[in-house]
């Protein structure tokens, strides 16, 4: 057994009257990958912060290579070799990578001033050391998310880290870059760092983690060494009892064609894309990062420019020159990403639900405040979203809400299709079933819905067809018989 | 029945309003409260009619600046539309004999799109808007002291000084026509239209808006269109009052706006804001000048008081709103603290 690297003892911590951790243990060895899971708000990053020294506790030990220490600030966390690889990087954009690697630790000569040329060859020593092929004297724009999210890394290490904590570190990785990040991640461990890995992705834990320590509602549930649990076990961890159904699809639509697309493109990624949806139908979409389908379900919505081919909706052939021309057709497009291009994050509840459907709700500078708030509240119960009242601003509310929020919005204006991209990144497990079962109802209630997705595990179990991507080309499309990993990844990557 | 509950909606609207200004409200209180005490000649007719007459300038480009900023925008050139509009009423008058009607419409019409520029050139391109209203507000400021030969043009006209010095009911200033057109048209625009309600999409996340089906292009089009119009209406507000188009009016009236703006807890970062709030910084800005003046305190003076009560509404402001996200951790951490000293 190898050394213990880092203990956490009966770490207490309370917000107000809010107990967040109560009595929460860790313990991590030298050379091994911890996953740390649990639902959102069960105190995985609270727990990380106190860490890090950007909370402080309220009593409980944290321990060092066997010595007790007080983290009170970022800095000391530092000082004893902890860094946390957040989600969103940490890095300056305009800046050269040796730049960003020596950032808070610049080498300088004897006259104090910055040595740029030994910190170029020093910061190149480093990324070569890893075989990583980034030049040190790139601008870190350049670069691809992986390769950023190696740069932090590489700076971690540089600043002598023992102790790396990983928050959701593929959340916006393709599935080449996850493997670039696993042997990075092999690589540290020989080199005897301990890892600590934050995913909501249960398949990565298993791929990568050599024992899990799961939370649930602030409290230590249990720590399992990864082969010898298994999904159920750890998804009852979790959220405490067996989620029957978890993934949820109930009825078999009928087989009448609504939307019949042909030989699609955008000029760009989307190169010849060819699929039809059928009326209540839920249409799977897979294909790896860049296979042009998100950009194809723009296409379609009129958000950027048609280079070529035809769209039929209901017989009809369609060709939208803006959003508001496809929303007036019936159909909806929730974007991959909520905060970037879906949510008003300073407004109301209320004001998100219904910014599609104004034109109802104001006549002549008269508000109708009787429907409007019928109109919320139905959704609010129809898609238990839980905030303090309609007036609190969407910034406060979990992802989960923020997300339910967002289809809530669109299900109010899309009546006849309705496209979800990645409906459940980033959701955790409790949301994420009550999403699936939402979009069966939607299905169920008539509207065709096409369900963009990076994980199979949710397309298989959604879908009532899936089409496969491939390099801005459809590849196939599978009856739900046929639906297979192994079929799917060989059309996605063929 | 329904005319309680409207009344109902009304009244939790005013404590809404009260409690989200609470801040500056109090401050304003207290400012009347000791002029009244301090300075007789404050509550005196012909002072308050100065103090309306003074504020109506300010009130009206606060207004259409107020939406400007919910944008996420900003607009500098509203001083020199004040000029563009003003001096262009007084030449068509004096210079081409223009009827007074015609002359102050088309010169309205002019400011108006002179915003109307503004608007085309953020909307359709993403140069920043500091840099294209700077670019405007000096062209502008340009152009009319060319068209003046940097010299006042006079006015000799009926509705000319009537628009300056007019009166309605006795005492009214007739300004107070145009605060209060100008408040109820940016109040119910944000409001009670589905473009207000956009106003706040686009300026809280742009991408959104977009990605809503909102026409992006086409908000940000004409909230500039409003601010133009509100300027070139203030430019004639102005210039009335002298009787004459001084090629230097309006120096500097874009930044009593933004400050009137921020005072009311409009955030400059966009999606936040109310007229209501933008009023009452009007007022605290136009009632602290005249306290001043009263008091006679010199005017160089003046700018660094104002400067400093506007450095402390927005310091009082975000010490607040620190505290509503991080009250609970702050308080965690003193107790902490509290611990480790023992």
């Amino acid at each position: 057994m190898p050394e213990v690297i880092l203990q956490m003892k009966g770490i207490n911590k309370k917000f107000g009257s809010n107990q967040v951790l109560s009595d929460v243990d860790l313990t991590l060895h030298r050379g091994e990958v911890l996953g740390l899971l649990g639902e959102n708000g069960a105190g995985k990053s609270t727990l990380m912060k106190i860490l890090t020294g950007i909370y402080s506790k309220d009593s409980g030990e944290i321990i060092v290579e066997g010595q007790a220490v007080q983290i009170n600030t970022a800095d000391e966390g530092k000082k004893h070799g902890i860094r946390i690889i957040h989600q969103e990087l940490m890095l300056g954009q305009n800046i050269s990578v040796a730049e960003n690697i020596y950032m808070g630790q610049e080498i300088v000569n004897k006259f104090g001033f910055a040595d740029l040329k030994k910190q170029l060859a020093q910061a190149q020593k480093l990324l070569d050391q890893y075989g990583l092929g980034i030049k040190a004297d790139q601008i870190l724009r350049e670069l691809t998310i992986a390769q950023q999210q190696m740069v932090e890394i590489v700076r971690a290490i540089s600043f002598g880290a023992r102790i790396v904590v990983m928050d959701e570190p593929t959340s916006s990785l393709s599935q080449s870059e996850v493997e670039l990040l696993y042997s990075m991640i092999e690589r540290l461990k020989k080199e005897g760092v301990g890892i600590i890995y934050i995913s909501h992705k249960l398949n990565e834990l298993f791929d990568i983690t050599d024992k899990i320590t799961v939370l649930r509602d602030g409290m230590y549930i249990d720590t399992v060494d990864t082969g010898k649990t298994d999904k159920d076990e750890l998804v009852q961890m979790m959220v405490g009892r067996e989620i029957e159904n978890y993934y949820y699809r109930t009825n078999h639509p009928a087989l009448e064609t609504i939307m019949k697309v042909e030989h699609l493109a955008d000029g760009r990624l989307v190169k010849d894309v060819t699929f039809d949806l059928r009326r209540g139908e839920i249409l799977g979409c897979a294909g790896l990062v860049g296979a042009g389908r998100s950009e194809t379900m723009q296409c379609i919505m009129g958000l950027t420019g048609r280079t070529g081919g035809t769209v039929e909706i209901e017989g009809k052939d369609v060709c939208f020159g803006s959003l508001q021309e496809a929303i007036r057709a019936g159909l909806g497009y929730v974007p991959e990403d909520r905060k970037l291009s879906g949510l008003f994050l300073q407004q109301s509840v209320d004001y998100n639900i219904t910014i599609n459907r104004l034109g109802e709700l104001i006549r002549m500078l008269k508000i109708d405040r009787v429907k409007e708030q019928k109109m919320v509240s139905e959704k609010i119960a129809e898609f238990s979203i839980k905030s303090r009242g309609v007036d609190q601003s969407v910034s406060e509310l979990s992802g989960g809400n923020q997300q339910k929020i967002l289809i809530a919005r669109w299900v109010l204006s899309a009546e006849k299709i309705l496209i979800l991209d990645e409906p459940t990144r980033g959701v955790d497990v409790k949301s994420k079933a009550e999403i699936y079962q939402l979009i069966d109802k939607i299905a169920n209630n008539g509207v065709s819905v096409i369900l963009v997705s990076s994980e199979l595990a949710e397309l298989i179990n959604m879908s009532d067809r899936i089409c496969v991507f491939c390099d801005g080309h459809t590849t196939g499309m599978l009856e739900k018989k046929d639906f297979l990993q192994e079929t799917i990844m060989t059309l996605a990557t063929n | 029945m329904s005319f309680f509950r409207k009344l109902q909606g009304c009244l939790t609207g005013l404590i809404n309003f009260i409690r989200r200004n609470s801040g500056i409200l109090i401050g304003l209180f207290c400012m009347i409260v000791f002029l009244i005490l301090t300075q007789p000649a404050f509550l005196k007719v012909s002072n308050l009619t100065n103090v309306i007459r003074q504020i109506s300038v300010n009130i009206l480009l606060a207004c259409a600046m107020t939406l400007v900023i919910i944008i996420g925008g900003i607009d500098l050139s509203v001083g020199s539309i004040i000029a563009i509009s003003g001096c262009l009423s007084a030449g068509f008058i004096t210079f081409n004999n223009m009827n007074s009607v015609a002359a102050i419409l088309l010169a309205i019409l002019i400011g108006t799109a002179v915003g109307g520029l503004n608007g085309i050139m953020i909307s359709r391109t993403k140069i920043p808007p500091f840099i294209v209203t700077l670019a405007t507000m000096n062209i502008g400021r340009g152009a009319i002291r060319v068209y003046t030969h940097s010299k006042t043009i006079l006015v000799d006209d009926a509705l000319y000084s009537f628009l300056g010095e007019g009166r309605l009911f006795g005492e009214l200033p007739i300004q107070f026509v145009f605060i209060v057109f100008a408040v109820v048209f940016c109040g119910l625009i944000l409001n009670r239209t589905k473009f207000g309600r956009n106003i706040y999409a686009v300026g809280d996340n742009r991408q959104a808006a977009e990605y809503t089906g909102i026409n992006v292009r086409r908000v940000i089009f004409f909230v500039f269109v409003i601010s133009g119009f509100m300027a070139a209406l203030a430019g004639i507000l102005t210039c009335t009052r002298t009787y004459s188009g001084q090629p230097n009016v309006g120096t500097g009236a874009e930044m009593d706006a933004i400050s009137a703006v921020v005072l009311g807890g409009t955030s400059m970062t966009g999606g936040v804001g109310t007229v209501g709030g933008t009023v009452i910084g009007c007022l605290v800005i136009g009632i602290m000048n005249n306290g001043m003046n009263l008091m006679g305190i010199d005017s160089s003076w003046q700018y660094v008081v104002k400067g400093v009560v506007v450095l402390l509404a927005v310091f009082i402001d975000y010490v607040k709103k620190e505290n509503k996200v991080s009250g609970l951790r702050i308080r965690a951490l003193r107790i902490s603290e509290r611990k480790g000293g023992e």
